[in-house]
């Protein structure tokens, strides 16, 4: 026989995180456990509109379940280190994947916020860095003093710095945009995806998006506005 | 040449069974001995390339685009028939025969036809197990349409795209196989010559497209595939790529070529716009069974359609062919197109078109349900004409479709070389002077699928066939040749382009050899045509070199060879003093202008041997026995 | 009309390449856009230059063999459609046209706009299929299939293969297409005993020739000639999660990516 072809050679697959879709259920299922997070977060905090007791108290009440407040940190912090891990392998993977870019290149059906995820990412990580040292550690807390306890206090005191209040105001403006793809696309790499139902889903993650992106902004707005002092 | 067609003996009903029964066998543990050759991947190809692969033969399978994919079998729009009766309207196997010998103008092979009407329920079979997503009816079961002329529903669709979704399972079969190591895929591959050793096909020269390499391909047989030669008219609705050289090539060193001037006029076709224009695209043939054609009553009316009136419109199939109405045969529809634009009653700029309307459908069934049959269809035609025929009628006008003529086969469809097996729109066999509408699909598949497994088996356990290696002179001699053909075509360095020498044959032959033939424009076309080629030969420029991907060079041997196959189709056509299906000679017609046969002269295949570079062909003849189905005018009225 | 096409010319993967701008005269609005190249690399041969080479056959949108870049999108402006049947009336006078061939680590350059897809072969050759030998198929008729079943199948089945969805990807993912088959064949009974398998070789597959990854952003489906959903992706990560679980003992191999075009060795 004169002609052979090349032989097929075979190797071993890439197992589940090797895979591009495996990284992707992973960022999903973080997803979901951030998103629980961001939302349970947001509704803790706007306890701030019902007094400095209040808040206090459930700051308290936080810093008194002991051994689970550690456990759920450590959850967070997993989730946090995989949704990165992931999305930063795939991002060099993306990179290498096309290594001559376009000269021209035009987005015909992605929304901008679909298009931003690698950007809003890192921005709203360095904010959480900067919002853990802020107010969790208090290592961080320009122009008033950081008063371990008083919850109300360091928020108050923290957001009358115009430039706190912003760089919180833009983070959380990019939050939004990145929940508002994260929420629908989460489904979608776990594969669920159903043509009458996932139309409302992307509805629905643009208003949940929304909601938490005002419900977090309406803090320091009021603290700027002086409506809570 | 005494032309053996090996027809077997007995009632038809049991011819295949028969023949299958006395083939000889390969032994299970020898198969992965012998190697094949598949050149062409498209539904015949691949589903032979693939079954062949499934029999532990060692198969290697060529074709010349990126992906087998690709192959233009993949255009087929309209469907599939098979005699399933599963509409229960009185169809059979019988009938299917029956109406693809009559339709083909009784210039068939009848026990080819009945084998091809048998494989068809099979087809159908084995496309729904590799899923192909056929259309369904609410309760599960498949649904069918009836199609070209046909009185009964048999037509298998998936939506518009029945080719597509044919090939991609033939496709993905091949693929399995390939993953299965029984079968080599070699893409992006042209086959330029056929190596003959000891009078039997023992493989072929092929030239990498990407690198230009030449290579020699041997095995124990060749199995081309390679499709029809519509490409010769330049302007047709065959891809730009499909070609005749594999079997021009395979004619030259032997095989005999069957019907050259049997060529397919489909009737619905978007019109020319133009000098540029590249290649007719076709409107799936099912649109007839909805829309009604008519011309205006006078002549250069040139209102828009909505302006016309009922009364001033000629529906003029509806007029000749009450009974079939729409409805005819291709040929007939196709004919009767170009005769009312002959009387200068055409339409659109070019006068060359025939309205298409779909109004009375539409306010009979509503929009929904015409968008439903033909959505696909109306979008493509609006897209490329900027018309929307929910609205305004479609244009359209006949346009090369597919060759019935190729290299001649016997029933075990092999050529008159031994193990040179022909399959497809690239052989001859199965329709006769002219193919009913879906019944491509089914042959290429029942080719491919259900008879060259068993007959190539039973050439291999029959053959004594030596070892052969590429140091054989024969098989360097091909290899020399087809260097010295390419070098002689990159060493012209004339004024004239490829494709505008290309265009001036395709008018040729359309003008003379087309939709109706006479003497004495076929005797005029031949002169031409020598004549245009002896210019090719002195002033042809072909761009740079063979080393490397030359889309130029591809064509330019490609169109020397449809030079040579035009004229073979001329000196074919004015052979046939008669007129039948496709073929139409003018001075042999009907007093009301229908094709009229001549059964006691033409009842028989016309096989052209090739003689030599500027010699004329040799005709073979191969009678024609009707046993079942007794010729008779065809009538559609 | 008249317009200028400036085309991306490289005459081999190792060659250097740019960009090269021709005035293109006498555009008829009705041409295609390939007809549009006929015309320029007719003028190119006759002025002894190399023409352009672009892939194309059928040229009536069906058999996926063209496609490039036109100003940054994957078959040019207008949706649901192959630059085959892209007519030029959708461009105005005077307008310059960027012609750009699919960029793509897992599709190697070959030739100005032509590139290599075999890639998308291997990963059919993983599992793109339903084994069923010639001779094994039940009747037709055996296994009803509802006609939103049929539908749903033939939704995703439509895909041509010609590369777009992965040249329009930010992130030069084959999801698009590797769904779609995984769809088609799995929407289907007949499909379902290698569903598990097909899923987890195919996404195998894909993933050995190097594709990104999917953002769920749909550029794909936008310039999808056939439109194909991003559905399908979905029911990818689906079928592929369930057949990593069930078939977690199977030991998965790829084939290796073969890019070179020495095939015949002696």
């Amino acid at each position: 026989m004169s002609a052979t072809a090349v032989t097929v050679q075979e190797n071993r697959a890439p197992n589940f995180w090797q895979s591009t879709n495996g990284k992707k259920a992973v960022m999903a299922v973080t997803g979901v456990v951030l998103f629980l997070f961001v939302l349970g977060h947001m509704l803790g905090n706007l306890q701030i509109y019902d007094g400095a007791a209040r808040l206090n108290a459930y700051g308290r009440f936080l810093k008194n379940t002991g051994e689970l407040l550690w456990i759920v940190r450590f959850v967070l912090l997993t989730c946090v280190g995989l949704h990165i891990l992931a999305s930063v392998q795939l991002w060099a993977r993306n990179r290498r994947a096309r290594p001559v870019g376009y000269s021209h290149k035009k987005s015909v059906n992605s929304s901008y916020a679909d298009r931003t995820m690698y950007w809003s990412g890192p921005i709203v990580l360095a904010f959480i860095i900067f919002h853990l040292l802020e107010f969790t550690a208090g290592v961080i807390h320009p122009e008033s003093r950081f008063i371990d306890g008083d919850v109300y206090h360091n928020v108050v005191a923290g957001f009358r710095v115009w430039w706190v209040s912003a760089w919180y105001i833009f983070s959380m403006i990019l939050l939004g945009f990145h929940l508002r793809h994260g929420l629908w696309s989460m489904f979608q790499s776990v594969g669920l995806n159903h043509p009458r139902h996932t139309p409302v889903l992307q509805r629905a993650a643009f208003w949940i998006a929304l909601l938490i992106t005002l419900g977090y902004i309406s803090i320091p707005v009021s603290v700027l506005a002086g409506w809570v002092r | 040449m005494k032309l053996d067609a090996r027809i077997p003996s007995g009632p038809i009903e049991q011819a295949w069974d028969n023949a299958r029964f006395e083939m000889k066998l390969v032994n299970p543990a020898n198969k992965r001995r012998h190697h094949l050759l598949v050149i062409g991947s498209g539904l015949a190809g691949a589903s032979a390339a693939a079954t062949l692969g499934e029999l532990g033969y060692n198969v290697t399978c060529f074709c010349f685009q990126d992906s087998p994919r690709r192959a233009h079998s993949i255009a087929a729009q309209g469907g599939i028939n098979a005699a399933k009766n599963y509409q229960n309207d009185g169809d059979s196997v019988y009938r299917l025969f029956y109406d693809t010998v009559k339709g083909g103008d009784f210039r068939a092979r009848e026990a080819n036809v009945y084998r091809l009407a048998q494989n068809s329920l099979s087809i159908i079979d084995q496309a729904v197990a590799q899923g192909v997503p056929f259309a369904r009816e609410y309760g599960g079961a498949l649904t069918n349409r009836s199609f070209g002329g046909a009185q009964v529903s048999r037509t298998f669709y998936a939506r518009g795209q029945t080719g597509q979704q044919l090939l991609l399972g033939a496709y993905q079969a091949l693929e399995r196989q390939v993953d299965a190591g029984t079968v080599t895929m070699i893409p992006r591959t042209e086959m330029l010559d056929l190596i003959v050793i000891d009078g039997r096909a023992r493989g072929i020269v092929a030239r990498n497209l990407i690198t230009g390499k030449l290579s020699v391909h041997l095995a124990e047989a060749v199995i081309l595939a390679t499709g029809g030669y519509g490409n010769v008219y330049y302007l047709s609705t065959n891809a730009k790529g499909s070609n005749a050289t594999a079997i021009w090539r395979a004619h030259k060193r032997g095989a005999l070529f069957a019907n050259p001037c049997y060529t397919q006029i489909h009737p619905t076709c978007i019109p020319v716009s133009g000098d540029y224009q590249s290649k007719l695209t076709l409107m799936s043939e099912s649109l007839r069974n909805d829309g009604r054609i008519w011309v205006p009553m006078n002549k250069g009316d040139k209102r828009t359609p909505n302006e016309i009136s009922e009364e001033e419109r000629d529906y003029y199939l509806e007029r000749r062919y009450p009974s079939f109405g729409n409805l005819v045969p291709r040929d007939v529809a196709s004919r009767n197109a170009k005769a009312v634009c002959d009387e200068g009653r055409g339409v659109g700029e070019t006068g060359l078109g025939v309205y298409l309307d779909f109004a009375d459908a539409i306010a009979r069934l509503g929009e929904h349900t015409i968008r439903e049959r033909y959505g696909n269809l109306f979008d493509m035609y609006q897209r490329i004409t900027d018309e929307n025929p929910y609205k305004v009628p479609m244009r359209i006008y006949p346009a090369i479709h597919y060759t019935m003529g190729g290299l001649w086969v016997d029933y075990q469809l092999q050529s008159t070389i031994p193990g040179l097996f022909v399959l497809g729109e690239a052989n001859f066999s199965d329709h006769g002077a002219n193919r009913l509408g879906a019944s491509a699909l089914m042959q290429g598949l029942s080719d491919g699928y259900f008879i060259i497994p068993y007959t190539v088996g039973n050439y291999l356990a029959s053959s004594k066939l030596g070892k052969v290696s590429e140091s054989h002179p024969d098989a360097q001699a091909a290899l020399s040749c087809v260097r010295t053909g390419i070098d002689k075509l990159l060493a012209i360095r004339g004024r004239r382009t490829v494709d505008s020498f290309h265009r001036e044959l395709g008018k040729i032959v359309w003008d003379d050899c087309g939709m109706s033939r006479n003497a004495q424009g076929l005797r005029t076309a031949i002169e031409k045509i020598r004549a245009l080629r002896e210019e090719y030969w002195q002033n042809v420029t072909v761009p740079g070199s063979g080393d490397d991907l030359n889309q130029s060079l591809e064509k330019a041997g490609r169109v020397a060879d449809f030079f040579e196959l035009g004229e073979l189709m001329c000196i074919d056509a004015l052979e046939r003093n008669e007129s039948c299906g496709g073929h139409f000679r003018e001075e042999y017609q009907t007093p009301d202008g229908e094709a009229q046969r001549d059964d006691e002269h033409f009842s028989y295949v016309a096989a052209w041997g090739y003689t030599g570079p500027g010699k004329p062909p040799e005709l073979t003849q191969e009678p024609l026995e009707f046993a079942y189905v007794h010729p008779s005018q065809r009538s559609y009225k | 009309m008249k317009l200028t096409l400036k085309i991306w010319r490289q005459k081999g993967p190792e060659a250097p390449g740019k960009f090269v701008s021709y005035p293109v005269d006498n555009v008829n609005p009705e041409m295609s856009m390939l007809e549009c190249l006929d015309v320029l690399n007719e003028s190119l041969i006759e002025r002894g230059e190399e023409p352009v080479a672009f892939e194309h056959d059928c040229r009536e949108g069906i058999c996926g063999s063209c496609g490039f870049m036109i100003s940054g999108i994957a078959h040019g402006p207008q949706a649901a459609t192959t630059v085959c049947q892209l007519t030029m009336r959708h461009f105005k006078d005077g307008d310059e046209l960027v012609l750009e061939p699919w960029r793509s680590r897992p599709f190697p350059f070959v030739k100005d706009l032509v590139v290599d897809r075999r890639a998308f072969d291997r990963i059919v050759q993983a599992g793109g299929y339903i084994s069923v030998s010639t001779g094994n198929a039940p009747d037709g008729n055996a296994i009803p299939v509802g006609k939103e079943e049929a539908d749903r199948a033939m939704d995703a089945a439509a895909c041509i293969g010609c590369g777009a969805c992965v040249a329009a990807c930010p992130n030069g993912s084959a999801a698009l297409f590797t769904g779609a088959k995984i769809a088609h064949l799995g929407i289907l009974p007949q499909g379902q005993p290698e569903r598990d398998r097909r899923a987890v070789r195919m996404v195998a597959q894909m993933n050995a020739e190097g594709f990104g990854s999917c953002t769920n952003i749909g550029e794909c489906t936008g310039v999808c000639p056939k439109e194909i959903p991003l559905e399908v992706i979905a029911r990818m990560n689906r079928d592929y999660l369930r057949g990593i679980w069930k078939e977690r003992h199977q030991l998965v191999t790829t084939i290796a990516p073969v890019t070179d075009w020495d095939l015949v060795t002696k």
